[in-house]
């Protein structure tokens, strides 16, 4: 009875400290960020909890308060802090995961919430825009199909005809099997070997003595951080002659730590901050490049592509916002669509290429966002 | 697929197994003695492994906090434990024990790493390391707990494998490492390329599982350990302490599992988070042995690498799944053949 009693002022309590919660916080921006600073991704999703240490905390005058979540690289952790982003912090644009199968299990909660996402995770199939749910996502990181492309193209320049695949048994190496298949098949190369592998296995000599016996001319390697260098030592120590081609997501200095001598002459596409130094003054990214990896390095030691890819969030968010404050309120949905619609027409120069979006595309990079580098000497050279 | 592939995904598979072997056997020694399945084996190795690289590059300052925070934690618990039993007058020599001793490996560690000392001595020092992590282990998480139920160990063993997988995100980092190979020899026998790698991983593999075996049959320890692991109630009836049988198995199984370490380090890149894998394919092969039998379970480890080997050429995208599928068999042989009697707890 006295719980009956105690039940409405209590409820309207609550409501109206809700509601002066909601006022109050309406002067910020929120921006949620979820990302994997710890699980199998960590590697990746360290530098980029480092860059959100750097970003500035007012973008147009209005002050911007980042919350930074980690969701250990499980989707579904990642799909929680989404909900919980979305929900408690009323936050008017979510940024992330680190990875592919994180992102895509976000969308519905962002889509449902009306809220836009900046993805850091690289599968085209996050942005596809056959799927009417990706109007309100985003992705900075370069497509799979636009470095597979690359890889094609610097393979047919050196006379390669067939070509073997080991890979991840997983999203990551499907993807990239998927795009070279169709690059190579553009090219004119024919892909005779595949292989899949995990991460954390302590030996892949069963699949490198398939390939090597499959003579291809040269052997992409489809995997991230320093496994991929596994095969590839495994590669060198059987005698294999031919080129060996990395995929983007080994560019970091510890696969080059690990790797060692074994790793001379490998090609590889990268984004274009990795060797900004090596570019021409001509370049636009060069100056945003060094803008940011000054700073980066200055507080948390050598450059990773990946915090480049939190960066550009940052940078997109950074000229879409002010854009979306002349339109709505910040923490109102009409805010949350401004900033959608700011984001869609954004034209951005960045540490990794050049963004330029539009309702078809909601990526924006193009050959800017890629650059053939060699493994020359434990340094990364820019190649053909 | 011809002979000489076949030669070497079967040399592979014996150089894994030889590995897994080692861990199959850790696994149970630990839970004959102490009924604790040892989920943290894979941990030692991945430290093992670890250490050592980081000792490659001068660093060593996280291996050495993490035993130098344990000691702090075990000297309290003793002091508790003297001074609640009224044996305070034992207390300096069990803080010299449980305190010092690995204060002073922590010590070693710590001033030794800079200077970049040879590789023979890097590994003494990589194994001495992640060996006195066993026995603290053992005082801080189940001592305490030791006459509880096997589920209840478990439990525990669960959580110190991943707070020791937690710890070693933050003291190697999110990446792997190598460590460089012992011999970068190589020969020919009947025209098939034999590396010295894999020789040496399988001579010490045999040496290690001999010595033991030398040790369980011929010294006075190594009886009571199998003693206590026969009849734990007998075993203290006749005056071994079960405290005293758990610390000293704990401190083999680290040993071994951290000797581990050290040899994989070379073939393979360890991850913080790699161990968990490894051990569960050594703990399938021990689970060939029922957990209790140690030839069994070092047979069903070579099986396991072979296996792992050819069907990582025949069928890469499906290898973890016939690997762990080898369970099933062997669990319905077992629970056919051998007689199930309920534990009195």
């Amino acid at each position: 009875m006295v719980a009956r009693m105690l039940r409405r002022p209590l409820v309207a309590g609550l409501a109206i400290a809700f509601a002066f919660a909601a006022q109050s916080a309406r002067a910020d921006i929120n921006v949620g960020v979820t990302l994997s600073a710890t699980g199998p991704a960590a590697s990746l999703g360290i530098p980029e909890k480092n860059t959100f240490d750097l970003v500035p905390t007012t973008i147009g005058g209005q002050k911007i308060n980042w919350i930074v979540l980690d969701d250990g690289s499980d989707t579904t952790k990642a799909v929680q802090n989404a909900k919980k982003l979305v929900a408690e912090n009323k936050v008017d644009v979510i940024v992330g995961s680190t990875i592919t199968p994180a992102s895509l299990a976000m969308i519905d909660t962002a889509v449902e919430a009306e809220t836009p996402m900046i993805s850091m995770a690289a599968s085209a199939r996050i942005v596809d825009p056959g799927n009417p749910k990706t109007r309100w996502i985003f992705k900075t990181p370069q497509s799979d199909s636009l470095m597979a492309d690359a890889i094609a193209v610097s393979m047919k320049a050196n006379g390669v005809q067939t070509m073997g695949y080991i890979g991840f048994a997983d999203a990551y190496g499907d993807g990239w099997l998927a795009e070279i298949k169709r690059s190579a098949q553009t090219a004119g190369i024919r892909v005779i070997a595949e292989e899949k592998y995990n991460r954390n296995d302590t030996s892949v000599t069963g699949q490198v003595l398939k390939i090597v016996a499959a003579k291809p001319d040269a052997v992409l390697v489809g995997a991230a951080g320093t496994p991929g260098a596994t095969p590839q030592k495994e590669l060198v120590s059987r005698g294999y002659k031919g080129r060996i081609y990395q995929t983007h997501g080994v560019a970091n200095p510890d696969f080059l730590r690990v790797v060692g001598k074994d790793g001379s002459g490998t090609l590889l596409p990268v984004g274009p901050m990795l060797v900004y130094e090596q570019l021409p003054d001509s370049n636009p990214v060069k100056k945003v490049a060094a803008d940011y990896i000054n700073k980066y390095e200055a507080r948390f030691g050598t450059r990773s592509t990946f915090g480049g890819h939190a960066w550009d969030a940052y940078l997109l968010l950074n000229a879409a916002i002010p854009e979306a404050l002349k339109r709505a309120q910040p923490g109102s949905k009409e805010f949350r669509a401004a900033l959608r619609d700011a984001l869609e027409k954004a034209n951005v120069v960045a540490t990794h290429g050049v963004y330029v979006m539009t309702p078809n595309d909601h990526n924006g990079l193009d050959n800017r966002a890629r650059t053939m580098v060699r493994i020359d000497n434990d340094k990364w050279v820019v190649s053909r | 697929m011809d002979l000489p592939i076949v030669a070497l995904l079967a040399q592979d598979g014996i150089t894994n197994g030889a590995i897994y072997a080692l861990l199959a056997l850790a696994l149970v020694l630990v839970f004959a003695v102490t009924r604790v399945i040892w989920v943290p084996s894979g941990e030692f190795l991945a430290y093992g492994t670890l250490t050592l690289a980081g000792l490659q590059l001068g660093k060593a300052s996280g291996i050495a906090g993490l035993l130098a925070g344990m000691a702090v934690v075990a000297g309290a618990m003793e002091a508790w434990r003297s001074i609640g039993d009224g044996e305070a007058r034992r207390l300096p020599a069990r803080l010299a024990l449980w305190t010092g001793l690995p204060l002073a490996i922590a010590a070693a560690l710590y001033f030794i790493a800079p200077l970049q000392p040879p590789f023979f001595v890097q590994i003494l020092l990589a194994l001495t390391a992640v060996t006195a992590l066993g026995p603290l282990l053992y005082r801080i998480a189940f001592q305490p707990v030791a006459e509880a139920s096997v589920l209840v160990l478990l439990i525990v063993a669960v959580a110190v494998h991943f707070a020791l997988v937690g710890l070693g995100l933050w003291f190697f980092g999110a990446e792997g490492s190598r460590t460089p190979p012992f011999t970068s020899a190589s020969f020919e026998l009947g025209g098939v390329t034999v590396s010295g790698q894999s020789v040496l991983v399988v001579a010490t593999s045999i040496a290690l599982i001999f010595a033991l075996a030398l040790f369980f049959n011929r010294t006075l320890y190594g009886r009571a350990l199998r003693a206590t692991a026969v009849n734990r109630v007998g075993a203290r009836l006749a005056g071994i302490s079960p405290g005293f049988a758990g610390t000293l198995t704990f401190t083999l199984g680290a040993l071994m599992c951290a000797f581990c370490g050290v040899l994989i380090g070379p073939i393979t890149t360890v991850y913080y988070d790699s161990g968990f894998l490894i051990s569960l394919k050594g703990f399938v092969g021990a689970i060939f042995g029922g957990l209790v039998t140690y030839p069994a379970a070092a047979a069903g480890s070579l099986l396991v690498g072979v296996l792992e080997s050819f069907s990582s050429f025949w069928a890469s995208a499906f290898k973890e799944v016939i690997v762990f599928t080898l369970i099933i068999p062997v669990l319905l042989w077992l629970s056919l053949t051998t007689q199930h009697h309920e534990e009195d707890e």
